[in-house]
């Protein structure tokens, strides 16, 4: 073993790679969605390679008796596998050490059914973290409940939100340094955003940062150095909205929350400003659709950059951010990626919340760039929505360029794998509408496919130039997660209903296995009590795109799930519901 | 159900033969009629049957002679496709004419947005009235991307954003219940909310409130502000649609009556 490490360690050297050798400090679990605080989704494992992964079995599966949008990661510590599914959010433990992984407890939250009307898109959930024995997940009625990994009990749960304001949450925790990082959902229904982090022990909320109000609720003080002029000045939650518009002003935090624990920093987005429309909301609505930079201890923030100042398309700023280091013209940086719905890719110094560059990463009509002295999103005022017109060719459409599907990141490839969508749309206004007795006329949206007619891409980005390493087009939106391994192979779901593992280095197909339903869960890589490499995923279709079949819907009015049903009516007869885990492995096994 | 009516369709089933024979036997019991409801939306629906709907659908199943049952669900995002769509009841007693995921029936009334004000205050009479600029005002917001409520959208398009207040569809109590009762403690001075619910809080509140609705704005883009309400089956259901827009005819005076209760303001006029 000695020899063999030193054997690695020589020839390592001799090809000349810096990089710390991944395989070393991989300990085979996946005990949180991205993988680690840094959020890359990146498994050392190497077992399963680029030339053998085309032998890749099944080894078990099993059904979780939920047919809506299976979102969630798996999550693998102590030699078992934890499973949250979508309301009502059973959590299902699986014991790895028994032949075809035995169930060995489930835990059924039984949240308030009621949540299930205020679920924006789909009741899904995307998933649980696993951290010093305990399991933590979110409830769509807005619970954030602690379980014993080993028996499954209840040890805590706090109440954090009210479902009669239409407060939900469907995001997965970050566990870090005793704290359970939580946020809400539901800005469209005059929610106002938070970030709270909450004792592991106990579940008492520590601290609680808002998006919006005074700088004493967003918890900005003399800590706070935001890079850019246009986020510097006193209580500018309050002063860049209409008076007290902020009190209902959006800005939930239902994404991904990263930490560096260097830094000591934890960053996460915030989403768009509402329910208000955009004219009866002038100024910046700070600080929606951006990214805030905060001390993990205090919540205090450091920086925040706003990606969509005053968003006019649902453009929410929760995507991913994933913390690297890397080379940045020439020299070591500590980097932030960030591939926003609004279509541009940002690279970040996540020190200082400064753009490095944000080249626009798909086809984008709605803004001209970003002006990297001053910050600013340049939008084309041509394609704002507008009463009593049709706008065509709002391009990335309401989804964005990617939504909340999250990409991984390689340190051997240095590329992002980023899942995402090619959709553009067109606004008109609506039939008359009607919503808890009261009638409005809304807006008519209609998405479909963008340039090539595909509305569906994978892509590999290179962010030091600028552009894509390669890209898959793929029929529908790919709204899975991205994992991606040291054997340079990476792994994805489409909706109907393949797992794909792709070379790394050059994106040809080198395997795929066709699930009962679409998938849009986030796979992820473990090592098996056996010693083996293990690729997990959740197969069920739904969340907002998949909503046409998991929701029943009548894909005849295509203004359904707010649009997105009009690019979607092909995808009931190219799959159909479901709720299944899959398990794979080289040697398979299933019978 | 009059023993008499109901003879008379026993002797017209036997007179279109035995297979509607079986379905009209003295024994059977008289279908259900499904209504979907919001629990707890009043003054529409209520569970315990409280609200103006229920009453207009009690008044229904007691002409057709049939049970009244509901199958009740918030009414969100989704609610047709829940209830209606899903079969599990078979008519909502408002939805707006033209209401496009439902057929709907002849409309049975036509309400307004109306401006809800103390009625000491002096008379907001137009849209451009310099008195409106300066109330602070409450409009209810509807939480679908890029559907503002139809005064909110004309207060925007007449540049009154800095004085407006929303208030979120979802809460605790219905949106224009909060506006009303925010009048009452001072916090704003008038509000635009839809007729029924603005008729029927206003009515409850400590003091004399005026409510009135504005001419409509000169402003091509903006969206109706009066609403004409019918009932909602499942498009394709042709024959209750018949039935409902019968009993509309018929007892149009008893619907009258029940909306006069509830002080739903009323406003002439057809189906927008």
């Amino acid at each position: 073993m000695r020899l063999a490490l030193f054997a690695a360690a020589a020839f390592a050297f001799a090809l000349g790679l810096v990089q710390a050798a991944p395989a070393a400090d991989d300990d085979g679990q996946w005990i949180m969605p991205a993988k680690n605080p840094q959020s890359t989704r990146f498994s050392a494992l190497d077992q399963i390679n680029a030339s053998n992964v085309s032998q890749l079995k099944l080894a078990f599966s099993y059904s979780t008796g939920v047919v809506r949008g299976h979102e969630a990661a798996t999550i693998v510590a102590d030699n078992t596998m934890f499973v949250v599914t979508p309301y009502p959010n059973k959590v299902i433990a699986f014991d790895l050490t028994q032949p075809g992984a035995k169930v060995k407890w489930q835990f059924e939250p039984k949240p308030d059914a009621a949540s299930q009307g205020v679920a924006c898109c789909d009741v899904i959930n995307r998933g649980a973290v696993y951290a010093d024995g305990r399991v933590f997940f979110n409830t769509l009625d807005a619970q954030t409940i602690a379980l014993d990994a080993k028996s499954g009990k209840e040890l805590w749960r706090a109440r954090l939100g009210n479902i009669k304001m239409g407060e939900s949450m469907t995001m997965a925790p970050l566990v870090a340094r005793g704290k359970v990082l939580v946020g809400n959902s539901g800005g469209e229904f005059g929610v106002r955003g938070w970030l709270a982090a909450l004792d592991a022990a106990s579940g008492k909320v520590l601290w609680k940062a808002y998006s919006t109000g005074p700088d004493k609720d967003v918890l900005i003080g003399p800590a706070f150095k935001p890079f850019y002029a246009s986020d510097r000045g006193t209580d500018l939650g309050v002063k860049t909205w209409p008076p007290e518009a902020w009190k209902i002003g959006g800005g939930t935090v239902w994404g991904w929350v990263s930490y560096d624990p260097e830094l000591d920093l934890v960053y996460y987005g915030t989403a768009n400003p509402g329910p208000w429309n955009p004219e009866q909301r002038p100024g910046d609505n700070k600080w929606t659709s951006g990214v805030f930079a905060r001390k993990l201890e205090t919540g205090e923030a450091v920086w925040f950059y706003q990606f969509s100042p005053h968003d006019l398309h649902d453009y929410d700023g929760v995507n991913e951010n994933v913390l690297v280091d890397a080379p940045w013209q020439g020299a070591p940086r500590k980097l932030l990626l960030h591939p926003d719905r609004n279509g541009h890719m940002y690279v970040m110094d996540r020190t200082t919340g400064q753009v490095l560059s944000a080249p626009p990463f798909v086809y984008t009509t709605t803004s001209t760039g970003v002006d990297l002295q001053t910050g600013a999103l340049t939008y084309n005022p041509a394609k704002q929505p507008r009463a009593g017109e049709t706008v065509r060719s709002i391009c990335p459409a309401s989804p964005g360029a990617k939504d909340w599907q999250p990409s991984a990141w390689s340190p051997r490839t240095h590329l992002l794998y980023i899942p995402h969508q090619n959709l553009c749309q067109d606004a008109s206004t609506g039939e008359v509408s009607y919503i808890a007795g009261t009638p409005y006329v809304g807006a008519d949206v209609k998405m479909y496919a963008g340039p090539g007619g595909h509305r569906g891409w994978f892509t590999a980005w290179d962010p030091a130039a600028g552009k894509p390493a390669w890209q898959i087009a793929e029929t529908f939106p790919v709204w899975s997660g991205a994992l991606v391994t040291a054997g340079d192979v990476v792994f994805y779901g489409t909706m109907d209903g393949w797992l794909k593992a792709v070379d790394a280095k050059s994106g040809k197909l080198l395997w795929q296995y066709q699930g009962v339903s679409g998938i849009i869960g986030q796979p992820v890589s473990y090592r098996g009590p056996d010693g083996k490499q293990y690729i997990a995923v959740l197969a069920g279709v739904g969340g907002w795109a998949g909503a046409v079949v998991a929701g029943d819907m009548d894909v005849r009015d295509g203004t359904g799930a707010l649009g997105f049903a009009n690019a979607m009516k092909d995808l009931k007869l190219a799959t159909k519901k479901g709720g299944m885990l899959y398990v794979f492995s080289l040697e398979g096994g299933a019978r | 159900m009059t023993r008499w009516r109901r003879l008379v369709s026993s002797v017209l089933a036997l007179a279109l033969g035995s297979a509607t024979l079986h379905a009209a036997e003295p024994s059977a019991q008289p279908e259900a009629l499904r209504v979907c409801a919001d629990p707890d939306n009043l003054p529409f629906s209520r569970e315990d049957g409280s609200g103006f709907e229920n009453r207009i659908a009690q008044l229904l199943a007691q002409d057709l002679g049939r049970p009244l049952v509901y199958e009740w669900l918030p009414d969100r995002r989704g609610f047709v496709r829940k209830t209606l769509g899903a079969q599990l009841c078979d008519v909502i007693i408002g939805v707006p004419a033209g209401f496009e995921r439902t057929a709907t029936t002849r409309p049975y009334y036509r309400s307004s947005y109306v401006l809800v004000e103390r009625g000491s205050a002096p008379p907001v009479r137009t849209w451009d009235d310099p008195n409106l600029a300066r109330l602070r005002i409450g409009v209810q917001l509807i939480g679908n991307d890029l559907a503002a409520s139809p005064p909110g959208y004309v207060l925007a398009s007449h540049g009154q954003v800095t004085n407006v207040r929303g208030y979120p569809l979802a809460g605790e109590q219905p949106a224009a219940q909060r506006a009303i009762a925010a009048i009452e403690r001072g916090e704003i001075d008038a509000a635009m909310l839809w007729g029924p619910q603005a008729g029927y809080f206003a009515r409850r509140a400590a003091e004399p409130l005026r409510l009135q609705a504005l001419p409509a704005p000169k402003d091509a883009a903006a969206p109706p502000l009066e609403y004409s309400i019918a009932m909602g089956v499942r498009r394709g259901d042709k024959q209750l649609r018949e039935v409902l827009d019968d009993f509309i005819r018929r007892r149009q005076a008893d619907i009258d009556g029940i909306l006069a209760e509830y002080a739903v303001p009323r406003v002439a006029g057809v189906a927008p």
